[in-house]
């Protein structure tokens, strides 16, 4: 077993999820954004859902898809590699994240360059990838937009679509001016806040970037193990400049990101750029298949990474997860995230599926709290395209967190107290009455609002209803029994 | 042990529940859904032309005869007077006036000094309005409808499938493809979508026939 540090994947040093809920919660602007860029994506995406009328049966394809590749995984990571290697290209597999950043840096070192030029990906997020180069003297330029405005401020992505969803043109505007400069290419004069003119600016400053780059490092959105083709899908065309400028490709994946087939990308690309940005498709899609001779890089390396997948895979309930195509929309129908942000899970995935993934990949005693950053509201398994029952995982791995706890909280207590009084109807009478009075000599107006001693936790946020003079099994005993017995 | 059999070694591990007789093709995959969203008798040349622009591209119908005389308009409108020519683009397509063809090889300086690229295309997907490149003849490089700020592609009508499906069906895989819907474009400031980052910010796609002219 790994220690979680091999594995990234947290921030360390983030405070557990109520902690950072409660700050976040007091960012008015924050949530003003986020209500904002979460129902406008809302609304985008059951839009051109709705156009399809099969869209359950693509969401039930797409499952079984999923389903039928995690329980053969070996089956296809083994033929990917094979066709991967036929078609030119080398395949890597790295345990965890030190073992991925050391491949990637030594296939960025044998080239003998210092900079790479990055796609935006989770999988290289996941691992601390562009840190780890930076400490081997490597400088990775994030060529996304949103990933910019991210490195360039310093900053954490609190979205896995769009990273910078946390920051305002404003703030866009003064991060480009104060620190382009230090990179490249600096702002122009008198840089305005229109995002167009924002998005110019980003362009001007990566363009020599690219056309000087000699490699790229990437993620991948799919890639298909019977023709070994590796599919990135994005919006900006960044993608396309690191996938087809540079000499050197490195390219870093999740080993549940193999499909079968060519023909099932028909259902994934129908589904994601619907759920994700909610377009019917996204501006543009690359797809490859190790080398072209004249046609973009001559080396093509793909990383396939472990990183605590094989450990979740090994949970018969918590495997499902690994079919997340990360589109994001469990995110924007999520309540809790809609209020607290992304940071707030100290991971780098945020929402309902960080809160499912995180602990499975780190080992849930080392994410106990995410498993609890729900409401249960199941509004993320009805948006999920892969029919991730989110609810479910969520509460399986909160049984496992409280059991990982040895069941010491004061919650599994309380309950194991309850579960005896219940059992028995001598002390539950007792405890009936016993309510009735404390209760009432604590209430006012009929209500409770702070409880003594350990209890304040649940009383903080809610009022409690003053227990009845009597219980109603007191009350049936009185009033009915006879009764009853009297008419038979 | 090498990564790569720690690895595989994990993953069996982990899929001890899955009884061993299990073979992929055993897992059932429901196939439900439709191969294409087009309605019955709806045309797809018109929803592709309707798609397409609904991206904020620019879509010309023509036919054959006209097309020359097509690209020498949209280049006009454009102000596009320095392009790269991919290998194997037919001549006769090439409108007569004072535009500057520039034929492979081009490197990348070279390539980011013309005004725009003028290509074929490998299919059309109706009901996404997307244009699929695979760097076949006439296509060129990635890198020639990539680095110029201004694209320009012709789609014959016959080359656009209904729907995903069937252009996934009738693409090469082995081939570099490149799917393109729109110009290039970004949400991340605001989610307010702004066309043009870094792929050509101007994308115009003319249709060729089948001859169902405009008529005003």
């Amino acid at each position: 077993m790994n220690a979680p540090s091999s594995r990234g994947v947290v921030w360390l040093g983030s405070p557990a999820f109520p902690d950072a809920a409660r700050e976040a919660l007091k960012d008015t602007r924050l949530r003003a954004n986020l209500k904002r860029a979460t129902s406008t994506i809302r609304d985008k995406r059951l839009a051109v859902a709705s156009e399809l009328d099969d869209w359950e049966a693509l969401r039930d394809a797409a499952a079984a898809i999923k389903k039928c590749t995690a329980r053969h995984l070996d089956h296809y990571l083994v033929e990917l590699e094979a066709s991967v290697t036929a078609a030119g290209g080398t395949v890597h597999w790295a345990c965890d994240a030190a073992e991925a950043n050391r491949i990637v840096t030594e296939l960025v070192r044998a080239t003998g360059e210092s900079e790479v030029v990055k796609i935006k990906s989770m999988a290289t997020q996941e691992i601390g990838l562009n840190e780890h180069l930076a400490e081997a003297g490597i400088t990775a330029y994030e060529t996304d937009l949103a990933e910019l405005i991210v490195q360039l401020g310093d900053d954490r992505p609190s979205h896995i679509l769009v990273p910078a969803i946390h920051r305002n043109r404003t703030e866009v505007r003064d991060l480009f001016a104060a620190e382009m400069g230090h990179w490249g290419q600096p702002a122009p004069e008198g840089l305005t806040d229109e995002p167009a003119d924002l998005a110019e600016a980003a362009r001007r400053h990566l363009r020599e970037k690219f056309l000087t780059a000699k490699v790229a490092v990437s993620g991948a959105n799919f890639a298909v193990a019977d023709t070994g083709t590796v599919v990135v899908v994005e919006s900006e065309g960044n993608g396309r400049m690191c996938l087809t400028l540079p000499d050197t490709l490195i390219t870093v994946m999740g080993i549940e990101k193999v499909v079968p087939t060519w023909s099932d990308l028909e259902v994934f690309l129908q589904l994601l750029p619907r759920s994700s940005t909610g377009e019917r498709m996204n501006p543009y899609t690359s797809t490859w298949t190790g080398t072209t001779e004249g046609d973009g890089p001559s080396a093509f390396h793909l990383v396939l990474l472990d990183n605590g997948r094989t450990d979740t895979l090994a949970d018969t309930v918590g495997r499902q997860v690994l079919g997340c195509i990360r589109c994001s929309a469990c995110l924007n129908v999520c309540p809790v995230f809609e209020r607290t942000g992304g940071h707030a899970y100290g991971s780098v995935y945020p929402g309902p599926i960080g809160a499912v993934l995180t602990p499975q990949l780190i080992g849930v005693e080392n994410a106990a709290t995410l498993p609890f950053a729900s409401t249960l509201c199941g509004a993320c398994y009805d948006a999920c395209p892969v029919k991730i029952n989110i609810p479910e995982v969520l509460a399986h791995l909160r049984a496992e967190a409280v059991e990982a706890k040895n069941g010491h909280t004061a919650e599994a207590l309380a309950m194991r107290a309850a579960g005896k009084v219940l059992d028995s109807p001598r002390l539950l009478a007792a405890a009936q009455k016993a309510a009735s009075l404390g209760g009432r000599a604590l209430a006012r107006r009929g209500t409770i609002g702070r409880l003594p001693g350990p209890m304040h936790g649940w009383s903080d946020t809610r009022d409690t209803p003053a227990p009845p003079a009597e219980s109603f099994r007191t009350w049936w005993r009185k009033n009915r029994e006879n009764k009853e017995g009297e008419q038979s | 042990m090498s990564s790569r059999d720690a690895v595989l070694g994990r993953i069996r591990t982990a899929l001890a529940d899955v009884p061993s007789g299990e073979a992929p093709e055993d897992v059932p995959v429901p196939r439900a859904y439709l191969r294409s969203h087009l309605e019955p008798g709806q045309d797809p040349v018109a929803l592709f032309a309707e798609r397409v622009a609904d991206y904020r591209a620019t879509v010309t119908r023509t036919d054959r005869a006209r097309l020359a005389a097509a690209v020498a308009a949209a280049l006009t409108r454009r102000g596009a007077r320095r392009l790269a020519l991919p290998a194997g683009f037919p001549s006769e397509l090439l409108p007569s006036g004072s535009w500057e063809w520039h034929p492979e090889p081009l490197n990348v300086p070279a390539l980011n000094a013309l005004d725009g690229t003028v290509t074929l295309a490998a299919a059309g997907i109706a009901v996404t309005g997307t244009i699929v490149l695979d760097a076949g003849p006439g296509q060129g490089r990635r890198a020639l409808s990539l680095v110029p700020d201004y694209h320009l592609c012709i789609v014959r009508a016959e080359q656009i499938a209904p729907d995903v499906p069937d252009a996934l069906a009738r693409l090469d895989p082995t081939r570099p493809l490149t799917f393109i819907s729109g110009p290039s474009a970004t949400s991340d400031i605001e989610l307010d979508r702004v066309e043009g980052v870094h792929g050509p910010r101007t994308l115009d796609v003319i249709i060729v026939g089948p001859t169902r002219l405009e008529h005003p």
